[in-house]
């Protein structure tokens, strides 16, 4: 940290200013969502303390649509397609990391096309695909395009040929196949990796719109931020105060999380990026 | 281990990736290629070659022009805006400021949000009359305006959401720059008598080079790859003045039935894309010696 030059005396109050006024208006619009969801419609833009507090908007919204069901798909989701990402991540990680074969330069270019050719943008062909192997309108659907992903297989090759050589010798010594390699040196050693990539893949599918809205058209298969879309938008009355409460509360469980584990969530994304 | 076994395992190993990105990836990108040249299929009657047909109706569509227009002021609007309040942020909470653990947190918070609430939140923020921005303006006199639906204010909106929501995740890989930068070089500026500026114009900003051109072309793929807040804003209105690329994609493709054109459409954007990773790996190379 550069002490020498923190700014001092009139300077340093002017920045503290700046920089509390660019918080507070960066908090601004949360703030005002939640104002408007825990009281009632009337005090949606009435700012005075004697507002009475109420959890009639969040109860409203739970009852004018199926979110629980909404709720339990996202995390099918994001349970689904984490756990078929750090396995098949963590095999291809190894090989591209660990072994020699014909083709390796290659496939790892194949896979790196992925980093510019997103799912995200291959929307149209892939309905189509999903709809050749009958799966529109599952959550399987959904998940598949994201489960090989070449951002995780280059974060975790980094991360494999960084283990030293010597540490996975040792094990081949006391009889270990290259999986048991795998299980008992590698995997224990990017522990950190696992959960910055972890903490970046859950956040990114439970905040995952346009593909899920395209493949999805029924309540078995909604996450919640196609089902947050489906009701304020058929829910012609406007009535804010219960959308602003349907809207913090499918945001709820992912907030309440990065409040509870802020370092990890901020040192994932940096280690994600810096790679 | 032999070397056919070293073959066998790294081939087994790739196997299931290599299945799904070629299902999910390599499959439909040669696919939109290929469909790109041919007719949408109608009922009974199948796709048929019709060369560059489609790249002309392309070359003579003014929403695409539009649309691609709207995009690049979008990027224009949101990426230099966002970078430079990311900058301003990371020097902030990485000093001494008063409150830093809650400035970080506030800056931050937007980034973990879906797109599709932030939208919702900023739609009514938006709103006419009864919004917030209505009302503090109404309070000092200004004229009522809808905001997200007239022509000339609306794409500005979708901006200032954005900005709004990007600067604090950039502001992250700032901070980790200036966290690794060795104080070392304040303390040698300083006995030299370098001003606050100037050390910070000519060491601090030169060494975060690598980290702006990192975050550089993550700003630019987002600009073109997110389009939720359209869904959920404006729908691309009014009048198109909204409409970002992948928008008209999903609006042709989900809405209209038009593969054939949905796939041109998606070459553009696909080149688009190929470009900011060219210079993402010409960054990544460069950023070896920085580690």
């Amino acid at each position: 940290m550069t002490h020498v030059y923190d700014a001092r005396g009139f300077g340093r109050a002017l920045e503290t200013v700046g920089a509390w006024v660019l918080g507070l208006l960066w908090i601004l619009p949360l703030a005002f969502a939640i104002w408007t969801a825990v009281h009632p419609g009337e005090y949606s833009t009435r700012f005075v303390l004697t507002a009475p507090l109420t959890f009639a908007n969040f109860i409203a919204a739970w009852n004018a649509a199926p979110f629980a069901r909404y709720f339990v798909n996202t995390v099918l989701l994001v349970a689904l397609i984490l756990a078929a990402q750090l396995v098949l991540v963590t095999l291809a990680a190894y090989a591209f990391a660990r072994f020699e074969f014909p083709g390796r330069g290659v496939l790892f270019a194949l896979v790196l096309i992925q980093l510019m050719v997103m799912p995200d943008v291959l929307i149209v062909e892939n309905y189509r695909t999903m709809g050749v192997l009958g799966l529109k309108d599952t959550i399987l659907a959904i998940g598949l395009p994201y489960m090989a992903s070449a951002f995780g297989i280059f974060l975790l090759r980094q991360t494999f040929k960084s283990v030293p050589k010597e540490l996975d010798e040792a094990a081949r010594m006391e009889g270990c196949g290259p999986l048991g390699v795998l299980w008992k040196v590698y995997v224990p050693l990017a522990r950190p990796v696992y959960l910055a990539y972890a903490l970046v893949s859950v956040s990114y599918h439970w905040n995952n719109f346009l593909w899920p809205l395209i493949i999805t058209n029924s309540v078995g298969s909604r996450p919640v931020t196609v089902g947050l879309q489906v009701f304020s938008a058929t829910d012609q009355g406007i009535d804010w105060s219960i959308i602003n409460a349907a809207t913090l509360m499918t945001t709820a469980p992912l907030l309440i999380a990065f409040l509870l584990f802020q370092r990890q969530f901020v040192q994932s994304f940096m280690r994600a990026g810096i790679r | 281990m032999t070397r056919s076994a070293q073959w066998l395992y790294g081939w087994l190993l790739l196997l299931p990736s290599m299945a799904l990105l070629a299902l999910f990836t390599h499959y439909p990108a040669v696919a939109t290629l290929w469909n790109s040249f041919h007719s949408t299929p109608k009922g009974a009657r199948p796709a048929v070659y019709v060369g560059i047909d489609n790249y002309r109706q392309l070359v003579d569509d003014p929403i695409f022009w539009q649309s691609l227009s709207n995009n690049l002021w979008f990027a224009i609007g949101t990426i230099p805006a966002s970078i430079a309040l990311a900058l301003l942020m990371a020097v902030w909470v990485n000093g001494k400021v008063v409150g830093r653990g809650a400035l970080r947190l506030a800056y931050f918070t937007p980034t973990v949000l879906p797109m599709i609430a932030v939208a919702n939140i900023w739609l009514f923020f938006y709103t006419p009359e009864y919004g917030l921005l209505e009302r503090v303006l109404g309070a000092f006199g200004f004229a009522s305006h809808n905001w997200l639906g007239s022509k000339s204010t609306a794409l500005a909106c979708l901006m200032v959401v954005t900005i709004w929501k990007e600067a604090g995740f950039f502001m992250i890989f700032y901070l980790a720059a200036l966290q690794s930068m060795s104080p070392n070089l304040a303390e040698a500026a300083a006995i030299e008598g370098a001003s606050r500026w100037h050390f910070f114009r000519r060491v601090t900003f030169p060494l975060l080079m690598p980290t702006t051109l990192f975050v550089l072309v993550n700003a630019v793929i987002n600009a073109f790859r997110i389009v939720d807040h359209v869904v959920v804003m404006t729908r691309g209105g009014p009048d198109n003045a909204t409409a970002l690329l992948l928008y008209y994609i999903y609006e042709i493709g989900f809405r209209f039935w038009d593969t054939a054109y949905a796939a041109v459409l998606t070459i553009v954007l696909l080149a688009i894309l190929g470009l900011a990773a060219l210079v993402q790996f010409g960054v990544l190379e460069r950023r070896v010696h920085y580690q």
